[in-house]
């Protein structure tokens, strides 16, 4: 019912809160999720909340954290392991797409592994290689693991609630340039469900399929072509896996033309994959190529020139979208 | 009182070290230590300038008697790796004040031309195979350098550096088993400034005698205070001599971390009392008092030398300031060998496949 002015930083926090009170399973591990209040102060005094036998705060070793996870998962507890960065997923490979992915499937459907990996990644602090990625990639190639990527404040508060009620392990990525963002909601209002995408904004000219902290820049690079007669659509698909292909297939059927927007890099990334996707099977109704606008295929630097250069802005996006349109639209 | 309690205590261990004075290392320690001391504040201050690139800034104040007192004792052709917080390693190690600086403002002139950062600045010339952002990440690449260093019995050793936040992570167990087994040039050099983040080390293992874990692994192991760099430098002196000639080691070098994680970090989940008496286990000056009290240095000299310092560190800011950031297209250099093509822009690539005839 009531409006409230929330950053995606307190919805998170409001999430995990929620979840605990209403599920006494609901347990957090991780460096720095208790006493410290979380690297990016998402946790922050959920340990004076829930206790430290519900909070936990664990030596620095991934591996395990994820690993214990997955077998609190499958005794019983709804685990919340947090990997403070994304980048350090690497070290924990073994145990999210060799444990927590195929249990389910390796023994025939006897168990499932429900444990929400919470995690953040992105470009924006200066933070240098190996704290700026977007690996996404990694998660999606990886059947078995769910992927959800809020870039919304809402979408951080309904789809970190909805990640604690599936059956599968699922990661969640947040964006660590979005904590700080601010959005009037209704957290009462009905969320639009997990696995659906969400339409941004609507157009005739083109449609623009992204997700996370591009979705702003895509917005922003809508309003720009719009001020110049090109309507895009744009596409916000939240969850990554499930994908709701049939919403983006029904916009590009009606534009005709498609751009997929991701900071990941370009070269075997996500946005690899959705325009392959929507090739194959919106070919018949394409108008152009479709366009990858995505992270330079090189690491980040921690020069914040190098750093803003290698991934999307709106610029770019909107630059693309002219070149897409360009004489088939009044300039 | 704070001055004289160290002057006390440099007195005792002055009384229980054989031969200390004449032959001792101990001026030059300082002024090692010294320089990094100075060097992390003036990282401070270009992070309160708002010429640093971000805030991941980790300040070895505190520290710095670990990397003095271990440095002292590689050579040339030696080689190690660092953790996040590795600044004073690297000066200890001979490096460029200035080029660390403009590395960690994100300059061109930077060590690795704005790309790396505070977390990741090195020089291998200098036989710094890299600072890691990744805690645990650095380790085992001395394990490799010390099969190098058999292979080409060069003579070498190869010494990680890493933070008690470290001893979580696997790879530090695997690595030590390795180089005990193998009989490796390896030294691990534990820095263990009681906290990790927000974690304090007794909150992180139910033994916190490091040393421990790697004497069970057949590694010769040590703790050393680290407010006394000449114990430092000692037990570094036994132990790398040791690894040099077949048997790794490791050291634990006990400290306190003075101030925050990163430059963000006010540490409030430290208690004022404990932080106040951990500042006072303060190496630099626990040397300068002990180079006075033996009468090896007067107090104007050490002044002078400060002095001396600051200034060199203060022009290390000058320097950044005035540098370049780093051109664009610079970003798509280095991903792979100079002679092999370089990743296409994804603006040219687009360009491409949008272009009409
Ligand atoms: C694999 C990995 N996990 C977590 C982090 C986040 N992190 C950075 S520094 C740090 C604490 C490290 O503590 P310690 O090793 O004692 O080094 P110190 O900061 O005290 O020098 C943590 C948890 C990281 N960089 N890499
Ligand atoms: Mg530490």
């Amino acid at each position: 019912m009531a409006l409230q002015e929330l950053t995606y930083r307190d919805a998170l926090r409001k999430a995990l809160a929620d979840a605990m009170t209403e599920n006494p399973d609901v347990v957090i591990l991780g460096e720095e999720v208790g006493r410290y209040g979380g690297a990016y102060g998402v946790t922050k005094d959920l340990i004076k909340e829930f206790g430290a036998e519900r909070v936990i705060d664990t030596p620095i070793s991934e591996p395990a954290i994820v690993g214990a996870a997955v077998g609190a998962a499958m005794t019983g507890l709804r685990p919340v392991a947090e990997l403070m960065y994304v980048d350090f997923i690497g070290m924990t490979m073994d145990q999210l797409a060799n444990q927590a992915a195929k249990i389910r499937y390796m023994f025939g459907g006897q168990i499932g592994v429900p444990m929400v990996l919470r995690t953040q990644g992105g470009t924006g602090r200066s933070a240098g290689a190996q704290h700026s990625q977007s690996l996404e990639a990694y998660v999606m190639h990886t059947p078995g693991l769910r992927l959800a990527m809020p870039a919304t404040v809402a979408d951080a508060y309904h789809l970190l609630r909805m990640a604690l009620t599936k059956p599968d392990p699922v990661v969640f990525i947040e964006h660590k340039a979005l904590y700080t963002m601010k959005e009037s909601v209704d957290l009462d209002a009905e969320p639009l469900a997990w696995g659906k995408a969400a339409v941004r904004r609507e157009g005739r000219d083109l449609v623009i399929v992204t997700y996370s902290r591009q979705l702003h820049y895509c917005m922003e690079a809508a309003r720009q072509l719009s001020a110049r007669g090109i309507e895009a659509t744009v596409i916000d698909i939240r969850t990554l896996n499930p994908l709701d292909f049939d919403t983006i297939r029904a916009h590009v059927e009606r534009t005709g033309r498609a751009m997929v927007v991701s900071e990941g890099v370009m070269t075997a990334g996500v946005a690899a994959e959705l325009s392959a996707r929507i090739t194959e099977e919106c070919f018949d109704f394409l108008e152009d190529p479709v366009v990858r606008v995505a992270g330079e295929d090189i690491p980040i630097s921690v020069s914040t020139a190098l750093e803003a250069g290698s991934v999307p802005g709106p610029q770019l996006i909107a630059d693309t979208a002219l070149r897409m349109l360009a004489g088939r639209v009044p300039a | 009182m704070y001055e004289a309690d160290l002057r006390a205590t440099a007195g005792r261990n002055m009384a229980g070290r054989v031969g200390a004075g004449a032959n001792t290392r101990l001026p030059e320690l300082y002024r090692t230590m010294r320089r990094i001391r100075t060097f992390e504040e003036r990282v401070g201050e270009l992070f309160v300038r708002g010429q640093s690139a971000g805030s991941m800034l980790h300040l070895s104040i505190g520290e710095e008697s670990a990397a003095a007192g271990v440095c002292a004792h590689l050579r040339d052709g030696d080689s190690f790796t660092t953790h996040h917080r590795g600044h004073g390693i690297f000066l200890a190690r001979g490096a460029d004040p200035a080029r660390m600086m403009a590395e960690i403002g994100g300059k061109e002139a930077g060590y690795c031309h704005g790309k790396g950062g505070s977390m990741h600045i090195a020089d291998m010339g200098l036989g710094h195979l890299g600072a890691n952002a990744i805690v645990g990440g650095g380790i085992p690449a001395v394990v490799g350098a010390g099969l190098s260093a058999r292979h080409h019995k060069t003579g070498a050793v190869s010494v990680a550096f890493f933070g008690d936040g470290a001893t979580g992570q696997g790879i530090l167990y695997e690595s030590m088993n390795m180089a005990a087994l193998w009989g490796l040039p390896c030294v691990f050099v534990c820095i263990n400034n009681q906290y990790g983040m927000g974690t304090n080390i007794a909150q992180a293992t139910a033994n916190p005698n490091l040393h421990e874990r790697a004497a069970a692994f057949g590694l010769a192991a040590e703790t050393v205070d680290g407010l006394d760099v000449e114990a430092v430098a000692e037990a570094a002196e036994r132990l790398v001599e040791g690894a040099r000639a077949g048997k790794p080691a490791f050291l634990a070098v006990s400290c306190y971390r003075f101030y925050g994680h990163a430059r963000k970090d006010k540490s409030p989940y430290r208690d004022p009392v404990e932080e106040e008496a951990g500042r006072r286990q303060d190496p630099v000056a626990f040397a300068r008092a002990a180079l006075i009290d033996r009468g090896l240095e007067s107090e104007s000299e050490l002044d002078r030398l400060d002095g001396e310092i600051g200034a060199e560190m203060d022009a290390t800011i000058d320097f950044t300031v005035a540098q370049t950031e780093p051109p664009l297209a610079s970003m798509f250099r280095d991903v792979y060998a100079p002679e092999e093509p370089e990743p296409e822009p994804v603006r040219a690539r687009i360009d491409r496949v949008l272009a009409r005839d």
